[in-house]
């Protein structure tokens, strides 16, 4: 692909801290490397805020190579920007043009509250997964993982729901600010496993629980949150889900 | 550890939790169950409806119409149906504008620039303005038929026409009161189409996700729902339709 640099403006979200109300801030920035990430991008900015004194923009990042699900930015419209099955950090500046204007937020839901610029706070996420996205294994010896044996096509979809890194992005696309892809992508990735099977039930019920408590919103199936996914989660995996709650909540005596 | 071992382990972290009836349907999973439910039961009215409806087409100036709606009117089974009916309406208009608002509250600052159509379709998003505008249809709608024939009579409702076919007893002239809300009144029948339209993208995305809800993954039969769903959305919208339009156009008489 052939290299060119571009200059842009950058409309981005700035928000002192938690209770602060934010607004936007333009900034332009000049001869920016098509083979750079988005994130790069940041980082060069950034540098020239610290030069010129000014607070550089807060945002999360980790990996930068597509797996740890901490680059959470809405960008023109879109979490993760506008590449099909990409995280922010694997955006790469040849997605744009020169002269672009890109609009940069942070996560929106209630369940997210933004704790600094485009830094949003997920930790419901980890009370979900405190609440079931588990399975308990006495500590001892490791065991033997090929003595179970595993149907192909159960491993294959488990595999597939396991690929979730968590990073927010179905919430932040959902209308409803549902978590639902996130939390079927975990139960799927358990339940499919003989590993998972003996906390079946009482995982889907206490995360599905701990999904309602944090205030995420109903799914309604709309499918957005799939198409936005960086680890393209099917929509599958909530239907699953569904079943799994219901067989679960029938089947649990009181 | 074998397998064995790791079933019989004891000491499992995971907590069991209570799940009363009332946990089941006030959780989220819960309260899209009784919108799929109720739907589905709904969806299958829609059937028979369009059945009825359907029969204008005899050209046999309503005779056909009229015995069938008789019987949707006349034995007590039909009529305990009916109220169950009604219940399921009010059960999926009431948890539709309760999940509608619940849903919107979670995003309480919005994007600056919004998704809109990537990934997902306007319709489905809408469901909770279409179901409106159904149900201001259907508000006319009962309005127009079902008060005159069930209620006609009562306080100052004007009751059907009667009719009787082969000397029978006398059944309502549904038919003669459709030709009068019809023919001659654009305006009527245009509202009608309109509602036609609002059910065909309701059901659009309202049938496959009634089946999506209640757990269906299996890829062998997914695109099967969905099909049937865009199929069944488009007849049964344009049969519903075409009954106002047969009138107002006098294909039938
Ligand atoms: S399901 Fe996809 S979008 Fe949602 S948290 Fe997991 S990886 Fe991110
Ligand atoms: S920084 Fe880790 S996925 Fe983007």
């Amino acid at each position: 692909m052939e290299h060119y640099t571009m200059n842009l403006t950058l409309k981005v979200w700035r928000q002192k801290n938690k209770n602060d109300r934010g607004g936007f801030i333009t900034y332009k920035v000049k001869d920016i490397s098509s083979e750079m990430s988005f994130l790069e991008m940041f980082d060069v900015l950034n540098e020239r805020l610290i030069e010129e004194s000014e607070e550089p923009i807060a945002f999360d990042h980790d990996c930068r190579e597509g797996i740890c699900g901490m680059c959470s930015m809405y960008i023109n419209g879109r979490p993760h920007g506008p590449w099909e099955g990409t995280t922010t950090c694997q955006l790469h500046m040849r997605a744009f043009k020169d002269g672009d204007t890109i609009v940069v937020e942070p996560w929106r839901a209630n369940s997210f509250p933004v704790i600094k610029d485009l830094i949003v706070d997920r930790t419901s996420f980890d009370r979900i997964i405190q609440a079931g996205g588990f399975i308990s294994v006495n500590t001892g010896n490791a065991v033997d993982g090929n003595s179970i044996p595993i149907e192909k096509a159960k491993a294959d979809d488990s595999f597939a729901a396991a690929a979730c890194i968590g990073c927010g992005a179905c919430v932040a696309a959902c209308k409803n600010s549902s978590a639902m892809l996130f939390v079927s992508a975990k139960v799927s990735h358990l339940a499919l496993l003989p590993q998972g099977e003996p906390e079946k039930k009482t995982r889907v019920l206490n995360m599905i629980a701990q999904m309602d408590k944090e205030g995420f919103g109903g799914c309604t199936n709309t499918g957005a949150c799939e198409a936005v996914c960086p680890k393209e989660i099917s929509l599958d995996n909530i239907a699953r889900l569904n079943q799994e709650f219901i067989g679960a909540s029938v089947k649990t005596g009181k | 550890m074998s397998v064995r071992a790791l079933f019989l382990c004891p000491n499992l972290q995971i907590s069991s939790t209570t799940m009363t009836w009332k946990h089941i349907f006030t959780s989220s999973i819960g309260k899209k169950l009784v919108m799929g439910l109720s739907g589905l039961f709904l969806i299958t009215f829609l059937i028979i409806h369009a059945g009825v409806n359907a029969c204008i087409w005899a050209f046999d100036h309503g005779e056909m119409f009229n015995k069938a709606a008789h019987f949707m009117g006349s034995t007590v089974v039909v009529r305990i149906i009916e109220i169950g009916l009604f219940a399921g309406f009010f059960v999926h208009i009431i948890q539709g504008y309760v999940l509608e608002v619940q849903n919107r509250s979670t995003r309480k600052i919005g994007y600056e620039v919004k998704m809109g159509n990537k990934g997902s379709k306007w319709y489905s998003r809408s469901m909770g303005l279409l179901g409106t505008l159904i149900l201001l249809f259907l508000i006319l709608h009962i309005y127009h038929f079902w008060t005159p024939s069930r209620l006609g009579g009562l306080w100052n409702i004007k009751p059907l026409q009667p009719v009787s076919y082969e000397g029978g007893k006398e059944i309502h002239n549904l038919y003669a009161e459709m030709i009068a809300v019809f023919s001659d009144n654009l305006l009527v029948v245009v509202i009608y189409i309109l509602g036609c339209i609002s059910l065909a993208f309701h059901l659009l995305h309202g049938f496959q996700s009634a089946f999506r809800t209640l757990g269906l993954h299996n890829q062998k039969f997914v695109p099967l729902v969905k099909g049937t769903g865009a199929a069944f959305a488009i007849i049964v919208s344009v049969v519903f339709a075409l009954m106002p339009i047969s009138i107002y156009l006098k294909w039938v008489d």
